[in-house]
């Protein structure tokens, strides 16, 4: 019997000895992510899979958007491929939870960096670079005579729960010091629907957002969007804090796409770029950026030519915004704060060094 | 004649043997059971997600849409969470009595004269009760509360009035283009109470009809000799006697038309799940609010089965 106790007694300490090493940290090189993405074969990728321009279902069942780019360019990184990918539909109030738990590998869906978010104390993820500077709006139908969010105050306004959107309004509301009805819903095509019947007088989101579901409206003409920035909105793919290794891999990924644009690689001319950069021996910044020489890949963890990889895979950031939400697009946005910073944006990629 | 085995060995001595494989059993649940909470407990502590309740205390910093008691944003979550409570409260009281109410009145007409009457309970019956209810609300929301016309337009009934704004009962007056009266209820309210009090009494329905039909025939028949109408003897006679079987069959619909009500996302109406998941959000604490919501919800179906039990005492048979 005394036995027995003892022998019960250490199970589970012993139990908790092989737990204490699966949380650290991803040890090296090798993230545990990626090692486990590389066994499965496939990048476990959450999107929105209902916002045209950044993750959208067509009725055939691919997937494209921004979003859906940077899950492919990462996928051509890791995997080689980037068909290479299983798409998770992912709603406002799960997506966290669903990164948190391991549920998806990468989280790529118009999500905005926040403190809360990024701290070990909130939800703990680490953000890669922002994909795309946004701001929060408010749509109003052209005939509701109203012009600023000012007037707004005193009025239903639908809003999805779960959302950066939900906590500006108020907070913007507060500020004002006005009193509104949110109506909140659980998921985004509720929300417009309630907005269209007529049941709130505006709906609030990222302007991106709001531009993108307005395409799919009956009449989409009679709907304006309030010159009122509520905030703002960068939207970066994330991963979670407890991989710094998985996190930098994806970082590099995204800032590649920014270098290439700014080097003016397209992937067009790729092939014709890198077959120069091995022949000429002087092109060193070239070189070190493609893994011709150098072992920038190595020490992400990824192949040494994983820039060639992302790029052939999308093209690079300009080509990904142009196709998804520019001017290859329903979307038709104009590049705004989103162009290089040699153009007067904020898209810039530190050094490939 | 005395044997040296008079006593039996321990390992089979029926006085010991039960307590001895129960003990042991129970030292099993206890090991898995304390294994699980150190897993869970090192995970969260890895994860940087241990339990604290103190964000329940800081304010808010979100406006409700709808509220009983008083609430703004400045006030702290947990004052949010208990709005949101007695929101659930009131959708949860007001659906039992009417699907109470609504269920009776089918489960009986199934036993009415009326041919007419029968058939149209039971296509009430089978048609509402194999319709997920969340797409039931979302039909009543989206296709009908919300095509209601607003303003001048809006349905006008003696003492009611039905409009996109909201359900006025009482006195209504157009001031302004906006109505008023002195009971308000919104449209949101309006559908999740009118989806719940549908689904949920096509299942009393049954369940009261399952009552009426274990009384024997043979009460109808005495009943009837004895000169009773069929509706004084449904309500002296038979109802009474139904009721041990109703009863217990009740208290489960009633629990689950109480945790139905966590559906009221789905047509805004901000109850306690609804405020949960903006403090969600808000705060980062999923496992806190988690709990919170499960508690809440078993404390008002342990409180529901608690009267409902009580009043099954009351109309068991007593044998003499």
């Amino acid at each position: 019997m005394v036995l027995l106790h003892r022998f019960t007694a250490a199970v589970p300490l012993i139990a908790s000895l092989a737990l204490v090493g699966c949380a650290s940290d991803g040890g090296g090189v090798q993230s545990q992510k990626m090692a486990a993405i590389k066994a499965r074969g496939s990048l476990i990728c959450g999107v929105d899979g209902k916002l045209p321009g950044f993750s959208f279902v067509s009725p055939d069942g691919s997937y494209s958007g921004l979003d859906v780019d940077i899950c492919k360019a990462t996928a051509a990184a890791v995997l080689s491929d980037p068909a290479k990918v299983t798409y998770r539909d992912l709603s406002a109030t799960e997506r966290f939870a669903a990164l948190s738990s391991g549920e998806v590998d990468l989280l790529s869906r118009n999500t905005t960096m926040t403190l809360s978010r990024d701290a070990p104390g909130g939800n703990a993820l680490a953000f890669a670079p922002t994909t795309f500077f946004d701001g929060q709006a408010v749509m109003v139908p052209a005939t509701s005579g109203i012009r600023s969010l000012k007037e707004v105050a005193g009025k239903p306004i639908c809003v999805e729960t779960g959302t950066a959107s939900e906590l500006n309004l108020a907070d913007r509301m507060r500020e004002l010091n006005a009193t509104y009805t949110p109506l909140k819903f659980q998921s985004g095509d509720q929300t417009y629907a309630a907005y269209l019947q007529g049941r709130c007088v505006a709906v609030t989101t990222d302007r991106s957002q709001l531009a993108a579901k307005r395409t799919g409206f009956p009449k989409p003409s009679e709907h304006i969007l309030l010159p009122d920035v509520l905030s703002k909105e960068p939207l970066n793919p994330a991963t979670i804090n407890a991989d710094p290794a998985w996190a930098d891999a994806v970082r590099w990924v995204v800032y590649s796409l920014i270098q290439a644009e700014e080097m003016g690689i397209t992937a067009a001319n790729i092939d014709a770029k890198l077959a120069e950069a091995k022949a000429n021996k002087n092109l060193a910044q070239l070189r070190r950026f493609f893994g011709v020489e150098g072992d920038l890949g190595k020490q992400l963890g990824l192949p040494a030519d994983f820039v060639v990889r992302t790029v052939k895979a999308v093209g690079n950031y300009g080509e990904v915004f142009e196709r998804n939400v520019g001017t290859g697009s329903p979307l038709k946005l104009d590049r705004g704060v989103n162009q290089q910073w040699r153009q007067g944006g904020l898209m810039y990629s530190p050094p490939f060094l | 004649m005395t044997s040296r085995s008079e006593v039996t060995p321990w390992w089979r001595n029926r006085r010991y043997l039960p307590w001895l494989v129960q003990g042991a059993v129970a030292l099993v649940i206890g090991v898995v059971v304390a294994f699980l909470l150190t897993n869970l407990l090192l995970n969260l502590t890895a994860r940087g997600l241990l339990l604290s309740w103190s964000w329940l205390g800081q304010p808010a910093g979100f406006d409700l849409a709808e509220t009983i008691l008083p609430f703004d944003a400045s006030l702290p979550y947990w004052r949010a969470m208990l709005a949101g409570l007695v929101n659930t409260l009131r959708v949860v009281i007001a659906g039992l009595v009417g699907a109470t109410v609504l269920g009776t009145l089918i489960g009986t007409a199934s036993f009415s004269s009326n041919g007419l009457l029968r058939r149209l309970a039971r296509v009430y019956v089978e048609v509402i009760r194999n319709i997920p209810l969340l797409l039931q609300l979302i039909f009543w929301y989206f296709v009908v509360f919300l095509a209601l016309p607003n303003g001048r337009d809006a349905l006008q009934l003696p003492g009611l009035v039905l409009a996109k704004s909201g359900l006025f009962l009482g006195s209504p007056e157009l001031v302004d283009g906006v109505w008023q009266a002195p009971l308000r209820f919104t449209v949101e309210f309006g559908a999740l109470l009118t989806g719940l009090v549908v689904y949920t009494a096509a299942f009393i329905a049954e369940v009261v009809r399952g009552g009426i039909a274990s009384v024997p025939k043979g009460q109808w028949e005495a009943a009837s000799s004895l000169g009773f109408p069929p509706l004084l003897t449904l309500r002296r006679i038979v109802l009474p006697q139904a009721l041990r079987v109703i009863v217990p069959g009740l208290n489960s619909q009633y629990i689950s038309l109480a945790k139905n009500s966590s559906l009221a996302v789905a047509c805004g109406f901000t109850d306690l799940y609804s405020v949960s998941e903006t403090t969600l959000n808000q705060t980062g604490r999923a496992i806190e609010v988690m709990l919170i919501l499960l508690g809440s919800y078993l404390v008002i179906d342990l409180v529901i089965s608690a009267l409902m039990n009580g009043l099954n005492g009351l109309v068991q048979l007593r044998e003499r």
